[in-house]
């Protein structure tokens, strides 16, 4: 006998919530957003300022759910504020956005990035340095008092200075103007008109992961923000602490996995970039001089500083050079020596890890902000790790309670051998990634990865099914997810104003129920740890580094039998673990997603971390897409352009055609 | 007296935050903050959450900054491989993450 059973039926342990399981919730709406994050919140706000009745489902607690609930620093793609160096237009010339970002998708948040901190100002969140306590940075506007990031003469990045509380106020917000939420449901399944797939999508289903009971939302229009999924390549919640996992535990890849199911076109799913394993601090806790701890000091055990250089090789030697272009640049942003040469800033040197190896620079390092000045000091350990997400209490408030003072004191960054160690955008020392104890994994958190293909009214190729934030194929970042959220939502109470609404397929609810149940009737069986690291085994072993047609082929055969046997006998002991169980459902079914789509790809590509020992050649100089998509059993695979959005004109006679502002 | 308790090992993180059951008041908010339901309200009412799932703790502290008692109620901890050092530079002493005020 399993001993949690054991404990279970011999002690009186009963479960905290009015259990439900079976009852049902029939909700109709005008628009359902999916997904509460700060996409799915700007949705939620901007379809009922369209005048919409909305509804807003999260397997979390709105009040902090999604990757941005605890906190952000940045805020990008400002390009509208009065600061601005830039107006969109000339940043498309200035920086054109890379093919695997999606273009309309950039546009559209440089026009509405400056408007959505705006929006999130009139709720009452601090996006300025109103009371002067950075009077006279160097990143700081006297007159506006707004506060900038990284290039500090482009100004178009923002310090959201009270970042900490943006999921509280967009909650507020949400709560203030009538939204109906309904948290901690976790959606489970789109509903297509006549129960079709690839028919009009109707609404969707779920259940409740505290109390069991099962939800039915009929809406005219949804709009998709459940992100992309995490954690694919390695899991572990034992021992790793922060470190476990960069992104929301949450994202399993719920609205791939659901849009696909209902027909939906997918992009870009291949892409996955390779990191370390688990053997890191915190997040952000020491030195990410890339990121949010941009500039910092780095000494090596002697206090040696760890040179920085521009573009060219240039060494600098000031703090002040390291937010400086290089000479003839017009714009640069954080991302180290990886970055491209026209927008390649300011980094430290690329050819660390020989000098470490050769002993010239010598193990451990620190993070010395002593040798800073006081406002970039405070800029760091105060102003970005204040707003920051888990970094507030995780970091600032752990060391401050500790004794560590910033102006005497140098933390210690990482002991990691340079090579597997970080994303390639982001310091060695500060790596991120989800982790186990383990040199190499991949993962898909962090740069733009898959999901769903959209239009320019962010409308996936399903009627009635819109896309918001890291949910699109090739959108990443807060205020991408903010702007695209804020648009889908004026998109979708369109639509739902235009259309008539229709009744759900009581077969497709049913046989939903039944598949949603049965993990929580059985009393016995595996759990849903089990079951995930076993996923993640299939995709390090199957879905790897190198690829083939006969690994991936193993990966869907694997992934076939744990379907069939160990997930068939897969046992939730409550809603929560009902919960865990049907995230498994999903990571089997989008790691078939992803290894369909690495089968499809008959080439390879640097720019998507993709690597085929049959198709070594580098297909990115094709300037395509592929899409993949299934219809009744049957994988569909095309290909788009890269400029697959600007067949109906420029990005400025598209957005004002579509942005119904 | 010993221990013999029939009992599994202690998941790991053993403790990802703690509660200081002189300051903790039992209202639940914190509970109700965390996306994961590592906590989970207490039978006895008034009395600190019961951490039910600690290995699926985010680590993202918004327990403790929603906390309405503050000031110590609730505490978070980072496991033992997380607690990082630094070096005073003037006299190059070292000191480290330590949770003094756990038993
Ligand atoms: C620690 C941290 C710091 C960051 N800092 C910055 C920064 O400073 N600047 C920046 O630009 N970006 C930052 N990012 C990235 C940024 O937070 C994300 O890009 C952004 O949150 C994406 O928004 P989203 O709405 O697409 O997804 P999310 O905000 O993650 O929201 C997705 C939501 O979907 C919900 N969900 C998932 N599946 C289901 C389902 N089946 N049913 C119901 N609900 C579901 C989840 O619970 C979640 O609430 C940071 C990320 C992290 C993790």
């Amino acid at each position: 006998m399993e001993f949690r059973q054991y404990l279970a039926s011999n002690h009186k342990l009963e479960w905290p919530y009015p259990i439900k399981y079976g009852e049902e919730t029939r909700v109709d709406a005008d628009v359902l957003v999916i997904g509460g994050g700060l996409a799915g919140s700007f949705a939620a706000i901007s379809a009922t300022a369209a005048g919409a009745r909305v509804i807003i489902a999260d397997k979390a607690p709105i009040v902090r759910s999604g990757s941005a609930g605890p906190g952000i620093d940045h805020w990008s793609r400002c390009n509208t504020n009065p600061c601005a160096a830039y107006a969109p237009d000339e940043m498309l010339e200035v920086n054109p956005p890379d093919p695997y970002s999606a273009a309309h998708v950039n546009y559209i948040a440089m026009n509405e990035a400056w408007a959505c901190a705006k929006e999130l100002e009139s709720y009452g969140l601090v996006i300025r340095d109103e009371n002067d306590e950075y009077a006279g940075a160097a990143y700081r506007d006297p007159e506006t008092k707004l506060m900038f990031a990284y290039d500090y003469a482009a100004k178009d990045v923002l310090r959201l200075k009270g970042g900490e509380q943006l999921k509280p106020i967009l909650y507020r917000e949400m709560k203030r103007i009538g939204v109906e939420m309904y948290e901690r449901v976790f959606v489970t399944k789109l509903l297509t008109e006549g129960g079709r797939s690839g028919g009009r999508v109707i609404g969707a289903t779920g259940f409740s992961t505290r109390t069991g009971e099962f939800f039915v939302f009929n809406a005219k229009s949804t709009v998709m923000a459940t992100a992309n999924p995490v954690r694919l390549w390695a899991f572990a919640s034992e021992n790793i602490g922060s470190g476990a996992h960069e992104y929301d535990p949450h994202l399993d890849g719920d609205g791939n996995v659901m849009a696909w199911d209902a027909g939906a076109k997918l992009m870009m799913m291949e892409r996955s970039h390779s990191g370390s394993g688990g053997r890191r601090y915190p997040s952000y806790m020491t030195g990410n001089s890339d990121n949010t701890w941009y500039g910092c000091i780095m000494v090596d055990a002697d206090g040696k500083e760890i040179p920085w250089v521009d573009r060219d090789g240039k060494r600098l030697n000031t703090f002040d050079e390291r937010i400086a272009r290089a000479p003839g640049q017009r714009y640069w942003s954080p991302g180290g020596a990886k970055n491209p040469y026209r927008i390649r800033g300011p980094h430290s040197i690329a050819d660390l890890e020989e000098r470490i190896l050769s002993g010239e620079y010598k193990l451990p390092f620190f993070a010395d902000m002593t040798r800073m000045s006081d406002t970039e000091r405070r800029g760091i350990f105060g102003l970005m790790l204040g707003a920051e997400g888990k970094t507030k209490i995780p970091v600032v408030e752990t060391l401050t309670n500790a004794g560590f003072d910033p102006e005497r004191d140098m933390l210690m960054a990482n002991v990691l051998h340079p090579k597997y160690a970080g994303i390639p955008s982001e310091p060695y020392w500060d790596v991120k990634t989800a982790g186990v104890n383990g040199p190499n994994i991949r993962e898909t958190s962090f740069l733009n990865y898959g999901g769903l293909l959209v239009d320019w009214d962010l409308r996936s190729s399903l009627k009635g099914l819109y896309a918001a934030g890291n949910q699109i194929a090739g959108a990443s970042g807060a205020s991408v997810a903010a702007s695209t959220g804020r648009y889908a939502g004026r998109a979708a109470a369109a639509w739902a104003e235009a259309c008539k609404a229709a009744s759900p397929a009581e077969t497709q609810i049913a046989a939903e129920k039944e598949r949603v149940y049965a993990y929580a009737r059985r009393d016995k069986g595996y759990g849903w740890k089990e079951i995930q690291i076993g996923l993640c085994r299939i995709m390090q072993d199957y879905c790897g580094d190198i690829k083939s047609k006969e690994v991936l082929e193993m990966g869907l055969w694997w992934l076939d039998s744990i379907r069939e046997n160990e997930l068939a006998r897969a046992m939730a002991a409550n809603p929560h673990e009902l919960g865990r169980i049907l995230g498994c459902t999903v990571r089997l079914a989008v790691n078939e997603i992803i290894i369909r789509q690495c089968l499809a790809r008959e080439s390879s590509s640097e720019a998507l971390g993709f690597a085929r020992s049959d198709f070594p050649r580098d297909g990115d100089a094709d300037g395509q897409h592929l899409v993949i998509s299934r219809r009744d059993g049957t994988t569909l695979v095309e290909r788009v352009p890269f400029d697959y959005c600007a067949s109906e004109g420029t990005p400025r006679e598209c957005y004002a055609k579509h942005s119904r502002l | 007296m010993y221990n013999a308790y029939f009992v599994p090992n202690p998941a790991t993180p053993n403790e990802c935050v703690s509660f200081d059951e002189s300051k903790c008041v039992g209202c639940n908010h914190c509970v109700e903050t965390c996306r994961c339901d590592v906590l989970m309200p207490n039978p006895e009412k008034g009395s600190p959450p019961i951490v039910l799932y600690p290995d699926e703790c985010w680590f993202c502290g918004t327990c403790v900054a929603d906390c309405p008692v503050g000031g110590g109620a609730i505490t978070l901890n980072h496991p033992i491989n997380q607690r990082i050092c630094w070096k005073r530079k003037e006299t190059g002493e070292i000191f480290r993450v330590k949770y003094e005020y756990m038993k």
